[in-house]
């Protein structure tokens, strides 16, 4: 019992550590560019796409993350110089209008170049197997997503509160004018940040390769979680959005794996069976909508001043 | 003499004239069918094979079924009944399709049912079988060839029951078509059900009800997650470690469209389904080796049902000489479905869904490499829905 309460914990947060990878970029770009990019999520797609790509060419995993991540980063300043850059200084319903349009454009590519079906991810041997975790089974392959997502927060964190690129960016959220007639680039930083956010997606997209089926589209239904997690934790903060991340995926994890159960002790059999679930994958959506009547800044918002 | 030689030679001419019109007119005006199918989205490699299979019938026969021209009008519903249902009267109405064939998704054939059949237009499901249609709105002008959407989980459920075992674990999605097919199991399934998980269909990760499962300790489970859902279940349940210990089986997940993302991660797993590609009789063998030099691909069960759909035409349009607009008799030569069915046996109960064998595949690697099914067992013969004594019609 204690072994299954350790593992969905551990699923949970996994599940949360990965959705932040995820986020991470899309608050980035919301919060300091004040821009809405739903093609976020097909950048994510990218990745996954050219790291199933390298990998089957090469055989190499670790050659496959690290050509994966640059090529998504490419595409996307593709992308941001030939479209999304023309839309900065619009309103956000142009902006959601036009990074819709990207997400069909760049769905219709993938089916185009990598076709319909859904590709194959292998693992290295050294990944696919289990991790005894008190008496427990654990997947190594999430592990090492816990792993890397630790450490990408880590990194962020460090780069944006202790560097002067951090400071800049930090500023430029708070009051981009002022940080411009001081002579900074203010466009260099946007693109920085846009880039980074993208490069954050793709890595996410490489990471979910071997345990999500990679295929046109696939973006689709992460991002709208990593709206969720937006909302919940609060726009433009790297904090909020690690937090948000953890918080959605442990609730929605252990909401899936306890909340039947609870029903079926307080309801009768059939409420249970049809309320238990249904109630379970509405959790995280009732989670926002509390969070947006209490707090409508976020659990994590930026602290300014 | 010389008057009576030249009436001779007009009249002939005048026939040879009426003739050569008559079979214009007839190369003129082919029998027009509307395809409308999943074509896109993530259904959307279901579909294709569909598509596929179904102009390969066609173009075996030169262009023609049932020794007249045919006309295929393809529309793509995207899975979304409101949009089948105005291509459905699109293709009755301004395309004056007689018959609508195709259909992927069981939420479609539900939306056009109706429509289509009170014009009294032909439908011919090549895929989805929904309980509702099988029962008490059963139409004479509605057929499907595939199957009844229950077959694919009771013969797993009787299969399970004839291994012995003893404890399972159910998992579908949260919506009418996952709980059809948990019934369908239960239905035949004599063991002990542990417990039962609808995810949402919009669900990615599978890894809570994954723990669960190791923790319960199942003889073994059963999984309709089709599609996408099924590469992402099959791949975490492996990394997890419990397809060495815990035996999968399936309904609508080892498809041919699925196995080239699973790879070795499938081996193994079993499934029911009413044909296998390895099935020995000489229609099978014709049509599988054709599908795979045209397409150079195993073609899936829904390549097969379409493939079927195509040759219950074919024989139906042979019976009334391509003269769809005799009703009575079209209806009569398409349900007594004379055709070589791809599957062996095949033929329609009084709801015009199939009476067929169903059968159990395991995935296997073919000679040259590449992942298929192979059939294990027949647990169910001559099998049929428990809809049809709601049916109205004889």
């Amino acid at each position: 019992m204690v072994g299954l309460a350790l593992t969905q914990v551990l699923n949970g947060f996994q599940f949360g550590v990965f959705l932040f990878l995820l986020s991470a970029g899309l608050t980035l770009v919301l919060g300091i560019m004040n821009f809405v990019n739903l093609a976020h999520g097909a950048f994510y797609m990218l990745g996954a796409y050219f790291a199933t790509t390298m990998y089957e060419r090469t055989g190499s995993l670790l050659f496959a993350v690290f050509s994966a991540v640059p090529l998504t980063l490419a595409a996307a300043m593709l992308i941001e110089r030939l479209v999304l850059s023309r839309l900065y200084r619009r309103d956000h319903l142009d902006q959601v209008l036009a990074t819709y349009g990207l997400i069909l454009f760049l769905n219709e590519l993938a089916r185009i170049v990598w076709g319909q079906a859904p590709l194959f991810v292998g693992v290295p041997d050294a990944l696919s197997g289990t991790v005894n975790l008190f008496g427990a089974e654990y997947p190594a392959y999430r592990f090492l997503i816990i792993g890397v997502g630790l450490l990408v927060a880590l990194g962020l964190y460090f780069a944006i509160q202790k560097t002067r690129v951090g400071m800049l960016i930090r500023a430029g959220a708070s009051d981009a004018p002022m940080v411009s007639a001081l002579g900074v680039n203010i466009v260099r930083i946007n693109a920085l940040v846009f880039g980074m956010g993208a490069a954050l997606a793709g890595l996410a997209g490489v990471m979910a390769g071997p345990i999500l089926s990679v295929q046109p589209g696939m973006g689709d239904s992460i991002l709208i979680l990593a709206l969720v997690v937006l909302v919940t934790g609060g726009i433009a903060s790297i904090r909020g959005a690690f937090y948000g991340a953890l918080i959605v995926g442990v609730v929605d994890t252990l909401g899936r794996a306890y909340l039947p159960g609870l029903f079926h002790l307080v309801f009768s059999r059939q409420v249970a069976q049809a309320a238990g679930p249904a109630v379970a994958s509405m959790l995280i959506y009732l989670l926002m909508a509390v969070v947006l009547a209490v707090r409508p800044q976020g659990l994590f918002p930026v602290k300014h001043g | 003499m010389l008057r009576r030689m030249g009436t001779r030679l007009a009249t002939t001419f005048a026939t040879a004239l009426i003739a050569a019109a008559a079979s214009s007119a007839m190369a003129q005006t082919p029998v027009k069918i509307g395809f409308l199918a999943t074509l896109s989205g993530s259904f959307g490699t279901i579909g294709q094979d569909q598509y596929d299979a179904f102009t390969l019938a066609i173009e075996q026969r030169g262009g023609k079924l049932g020794g007249v021209p045919v006309e295929v009008i393809k529309e793509d519903d995207q899975a979304k009944p409101e949009r089948a249902v105005q291509l459905a009267q699109k293709l009755v109405e301004s395309d004056k399709a007689s018959i609508v064939t195709g259909i992927t998704a069981s939420s479609v054939l539900i939306a056009i049912a109706k429509p289509v059949t009170d014009k009294q237009v032909f439908l011919l499901s090549t895929n989805s079988g929904p309980s509702q249609l099988a029962g008490a709105s059963c139409s004479p002008y509605l057929h499907v060839v595939s199957w009844q959407g229950d077959f694919i989980s009771e013969v797993v459920g009787k299969y399970a029951t004839d291994q012995g075992l003893k404890k399972m674990v159910l998992i579908a999605p949260n919506y009418s078509a996952g709980k059809d097919v948990l019934a369908g199991f239960k239905r035949y399934y004599k063991g002990e059900v542990l417990e039962e998980f609808y995810t949402p269909v919009s669900q990615l990760d599978f890894s809570a009800e994954i723990s669960q499962i190791a923790a319960r300790k199942p003889d073994a489970v059963f999984a309709f997650l089709p599609g996408a859902l099924a590469i992402n279940f099959t791949r975490q349940y492996s990394q997890a470690g419990l397809l060495k210990t815990t035996p999968m089986l399936t309904s609508g997940m080892i498809e041919a469209t699925n196995l080239p993302g699973l790879k070795d991660t499938a081996l193994g797993l079993l499934g029911g389904a009413f044909w296998g590609p390895d099935f020995d009789n000489p229609q099978n063998k014709q049509f599988v080796q054709a599908f795979e030099k045209k397409y150079g691909r195993i073609p899936s069960t829904y390549a097969a049902q379409a493939y079927d759909g195509a040759l219950l035409i074919d024989s139906a349009l042979t019976k009334v000489k391509g003269n769809v607009a005799d009703k009575p008799a079209f209806m009569a030569a398409m349900r007594s479905a004379d055709f070589k069915s791809v599957r062996g046996k095949f033929r329609f109960n009084r709801n015009n869904f199939p009476i067929e064998d169903m059968h159990m595949f395991q995935v296997v690697k073919d000679p040259i490499g590449r992942y298929t099914v192979k059939t294990v067992a027949t647990p169910l013969k001559d099998h049929e829905d428990v809809y049809h004594t709601q049916c109205g019609m004889k």
